[in-house]
C-alpha cells in the first residue's frame, strides 16, 4: 500500500511557499493565510466519515502529491485561441496553471466603471481594496481543500462591476491546467462583486491543456449587491484524468439576483461546492447545473442555500447523466432561517442512468425554521424510457440514434434559457460530443 | 405484401395469438376487428417488432423476406409503419428532428439521399395539410401535451412523412371524436395507394365508415375466425362480438 498525501503534504508545502505569495508580510493577508493552514492542519482533507463526503472518497487526489504550480508556465497562444467559444464576443481573462496571464488576456473596449484584473497583482498594488471582500462571502472553510485554497490564496480573477453599470459583454475567465507537467495543483482564487444595481454575466471555464493528471482547486466569491444582476456559469471541461475540487460562494442582496449554471462535461474526480447566501428581502438565486460522467468519473455536486430574509426566492434544478461506471452525488441542502417568511425554495434533481453499472446518489436536505414558506424539493434516478426508445426505433433510428435522442433531450432543459446563446450553442455542441463519443459503447 | 402463416405468439408467457393466418396484397385495405382481449393490438406490436412479444410458432414475411429476424428499425426501413394506440410522449425531442432523422434513414436504407432542410420542410408542410395541423407541431416535442386528437393525427402525419409500403393502424380510432375522426381518416385516404397496404386494427365499425376497407376479418382467441368484405364490419356492429366468443374455443380467457 502507498502512503495518502494527506493534507499534510500541503500544510508542508503551503509553509515552503508562503514567503514568495503576492503581497506577503501584509498583516491582514498573513493572518487569513496562516487561519486557513490552521484549519487545514487541523481538520484534514476530508474523510468519508464526514457526512458531507459520504459518497466521495477522495483517495484518487491522496494517491498523488500534488505540487503547488508555479507562475511563468507557458501556454501556447494558439490553445487559447483554439480553446474560444464560436461567436462568443467577451472580455477574456486568461489564467495559466491559476496565475492571471495578462498576454493571452483580451481587454480591448472595456468600459469605465468595470475592473478586471488579477488578483496578485491588486494584492500588490492596491490590497486595500481587496481586503474588505476577501473571505467575505466564504464565511468559515467549509472543508479542508477549500482552507487549502484560502491557505494560498494569491492569484485569480477580479471582476468588479461599479453601481449601475450594465456590462455589455460576458466577461470570460479562461483556466487553463497542466501547462506546468503533470502532478500540478493550481489554486485560484476569484473575487467577483457586483454593486447596487450593477448587471453583468462571468463565464468561468477549466479546461486542460494536456492530458495531464492535474488538481485544480479553485474557489469563486460573489458578492452581490442590492438591485443587482449577476449571472455566473461555471464550465468543468478537464481532462478526464484531473482533478477538480471547488466552490462558488455567494451573497446575494436586496431585491437582486444571482443566476449560475454549473456544467460538468469531464473529470475523473469533480467536486463543487455552492453556498449562496440570501441576506436581504427578496433576494432571489436560480441554480441549473448538468452534470456529464462516464467511465469512471465522479461527479459531487453540494449545494446549500441559505434564506435569511423575507420574500426571497431560490430555484434549483440539477440534471445528471451517467454512464459506464460512473457515480454522481448531488445533496442540496436549504436553510430557512426564523424570519425569512414568505420564502419561496423549489429544488430538483433528476439523473439519468445510461448503464447498469452506473450510480446517483441524491440527498436532499431542508431546514425550515419559518412557519409562513413554500419549500418543495425532488429528486429521481431514472433510465430511458423503453417506451419512447420503441417509439423512435419504430420509425427508423436505430437503438444508438434512440438512445442519444432521448439522452440529449434530457440533458436540453437545462441549457435551454441559457444567455449568452454562443455559450448555450457551444455547450450543446459539447454535451452531443460526448454523447456521441460514449453512446456507441451502451448496451 | 404481408403474409402471416400459423402464428403464435406470447406475451408474459401468456399465448395471445394461436395460429392467426393472414394474406395482405398490395394496395389492400383489411380490418382486423375483435372483442378486447382477442390479440388485435398484440398482432399489431408482433408485425413491428415491440420487445416482450414472444413468437413461438409461425411467420410473419414481408415482401417475401422474414420479419420476425429483423429490429423494429429495420422493419421500419423496409417500410412497415406501426401508428400507435397509445402514441409515447417525448419530451424534449421535437418532431421535426425525429421526423428528419427517421425519414433520412429510410431514405438512406433505400439508396436514396437525405433530405436537406429544405426539401424536408417542403414535404413536411404539405404532409401537415393532409391531417390539418398547423406548423407549430413541427416544432413541438413529440406528442407532448397533444391532445388525444393530436396525437392520433400526428401519428398519421409521420404515417405520410415516412411513405410506408405497409401501415398499420393499432384503434387509431379509439378516443376521438367525429369531426377527429374524419381528419384522421381524410389523411389515410389520401396515403392509399396500388402499392402501399393498410391493416385498420380496431374495435368498431364506425372507423371503416371512412375508411372503406376490402376485406374485413374477426379476431377471437387469437386467430382469425371469420372474413369477408365490408359488409362484415356492419354485421359485427349490429350483432357485437357475442357471437364470436360462444362459437370460438374458450378454453384461455384472454379477456
Amino acid at each position: 500500500m502507498r502512503t495518502a498525501h494527506d493534507a499534510s503534504t500541503y500544510v508542508a508545502a503551503q509553509r515552503d511557499a508562503a514567503a514568495a505569495l503576492p503581497a506577503a508580510g501584509r498583516r491582514w493577508l498573513d493572518q487569513c493565510r496562516s487561519a486557513a493552514l490552521a484549519q487545514l492542519e487541523l481538520t484534514g482533507l476530508p474523510d468519508q466519515s464526514n457526512e458531507d463526503w459520504k459518497y466521495t472518497p477522495i483517495r484518487p487526489i491522496t494517491r498523488e502529491a500534488f505540487a503547488p504550480a508555479q507562475a511563468g508556465s507557458d501556454c501556447p497562444r494558439q490553445f487559447v485561441v483554439a480553446s474560444t467559444i464560436p461567436n462568443l464576443d467577451s472580455y477574456r481573462l486568461v489564467f495559466v496553471d491559476g496565475f492571471w496571464s495578462p498576454a493571452l488576456s483580451n481587454l480591448d473596449g472595456l468600459p469605465a466603471g468595470v475592473t478586471l484584473a488579477g488578483l496578485g497583482q491588486m494584492l500588490d498594488n492596491d490590497p486595500a481594496r481587496i481586503e474588505p471582500w476577501l473571505g467575505s462571502a466564504l464565511g468559515s472553510e467549509p472543508h479542508g481543500f477549500i482552507a487549502m485554497n484560502s491557505s494560498f490564496v494569491g492569484d485569480g480573477a477580479v471582476v468588479e462591476i461599479n453601481a449601475g453599470v450594465v456590462l455589455d459583454k460576458p466577461v470570460e475567465l479562461l483556466f487553463v491546467s497542466g501547462c506546468g507537467g503533470s502532478g500540478r495543483l493550481s489554486l485560484p482564487r476569484n473575487l467577483v462583486v457586483a454593486h447596487s444595481g450593477s448587471q453583468a454575466t462571468v463565464i468561468e471555464r477549466h479546461v486542460s491543456l494536456l492530458e495531464n493528471r492535474s488538481l485544480s482547486n479553485s474557489v469563486s466569491e460573489v458578492i452581490v449587491e442590492s438591485d443587482a444582476r449577476l449571472t455566473h456559469h461555471a464550465v468543468q471541461q478537464e481532462s478526464p484524468r484531473s482533478f477538480h475540487v471547488g466552490g462558488l460562494f455567494v451573497r446575494v442582496g436586496r431585491r437582486a439576483e444571482f443566476c449560475a449554471t454549473t456544467v460538468t462535461l469531464d473529470g475523473a474526480l469533480v467536486r463543487r461546492d455552492a453556498l449562496i447566501n440570501l441576506d436581504d428581502e427578496q433576494a432571489q438565486a436560480h441554480l441549473d447545473g448538468l452534470y456529464l460522467a462516464f467511465g469512471r468519473n465522479h461527479v459531487d455536486n453540494h449545494t446549500h442555500v441559505v434564506h435569511h430574509a423575507p420574500n426571497g426566492v431560490s430555484r434549483e434544478h440539477y440534471k445528471g447523466v451517467l454512464g459506464d461506471r460512473a457515480r454522481a452525488v448531488f445533496h442540496g441542502r436549504i436553510v430557512v432561517q426564523p424570519g425569512a417568511q414568505q420564502t419561496d425554495s423549489q429544488q430538483r434533481n433528476q439523473n439519468l442512468l445510461l448503464s447498469r453499472d452506473a450510480e446517483a446518489d441524491s440527498k436532499p436536505q431542508l431546514e425550515i425554521y419559518a412557519d409562513n414558506v413554500k419549500c418543495t424539493h425532488g429528486a429521481t434516478v431514472g433510465q430511458l424510457d423503453e417506451g419512447a426508445i420503441f417509439y423512435l426505433r419504430s420509425r427508423g433510428l436505430d437503438q444508438v440514434q434512440a438512445r442519444r435522442a432521448l439522452t440529449r433531450a434530457f440533458a436540453a432543459d437545462v441549457l435551454e434559457r441559457m444567455v449568452p446563446t454562443a455559450l448555450r450553442s457551444y455547450l450543446e455542441q459539447q454535451v452531443n460530443d460526448r454523447m456521441q463519443a460514449v453512446s456507441e459503447i451502451e448496451r | 405484401m404481408l403474409s402471416i402463416k400459423g402464428l403464435h405468439a406470447k406475451v408474459d408467457d401468456k399465448p395471445i395469438l394461436r395460429g392467426l393466418d393472414l394474406e395482405v396484397g398490395p394496395g389492400e385495405v383489411h380490418a382486423i376487428m375483435g372483442p378486447n382481449g382477442s390479440g388485435k393490438s398484440t398482432l399489431a406490436n408482433v408485425i413491428a417488432g415491440r420487445d416482450g412479444y414472444e413468437v413461438t410458432d409461425g411467420s410473419v414475411r414481408f415482401l417475401g423476406c422474414s420479419l420476425l429476424s429483423l429490429t423494429p428499425e429495420e422493419r421500419a426501413r423496409e417500410g412497415v409503419f406501426l401508428a400507435f394506440q397509445y402514441p409515447v410522449e417525448i419530451p424534449g425531442v421535437s418532431n421535426v428532428a425525429m421526423l428528419k432523422e427517421a425519414v433520412n434513414a429510410v431514405r438512406k436504407h433505400r439508396g436514396e439521399p437525405g433530405l436537406d432542410a429544405m426539401d424536408f420542410l417542403k414535404l413536411a408542410r404539405e404532409r401537415l395539410k393532409l391531417v390539418e395541423m398547423k406548423e407549430e407541431f413541427l416544432y413541438r416535442s413529440v406528442n407532448e401535451g397533444f391532445s388525444g386528437g393530436e396525437k392520433k393525427r400526428n401519428e398519421i402525419f409521420q404515417l405520410a412523412m415516412l411513405e410506408p409500403r405497409l401501415a398499420i393502424l393499432d384503434e387509431t380510432d379509439s378516443g376521438l371524436d367525429i369531426d377527429a375522426l374524419k381528419v384522421v381518416a381524410g389523411g389515410v385516404n389520401a396515403m392509399r395507394d396500388s402499392a402501399r397496404s393498410i391493416v385498420l386494427v380496431t374495435h368498431y365499425q364506425r372507423l371503416l365508415e371512412h375508411i372503406v376497407p376490402d376485406w374485413v376479418h374477426v379476431l377471437a382467441d387469437g386467430r382469425i375466425v371469420r372474413s369477408g368484405d365490408k359488409e362484415l364490419a356492419v354485421e359485427l356492429e349490429q350483432q357485437g362480438y357475442g357471437w364470436v366468443n360462444s362459437g370460438a374455443d374458450q378454453a384461455v380467457g384472454v379477456g
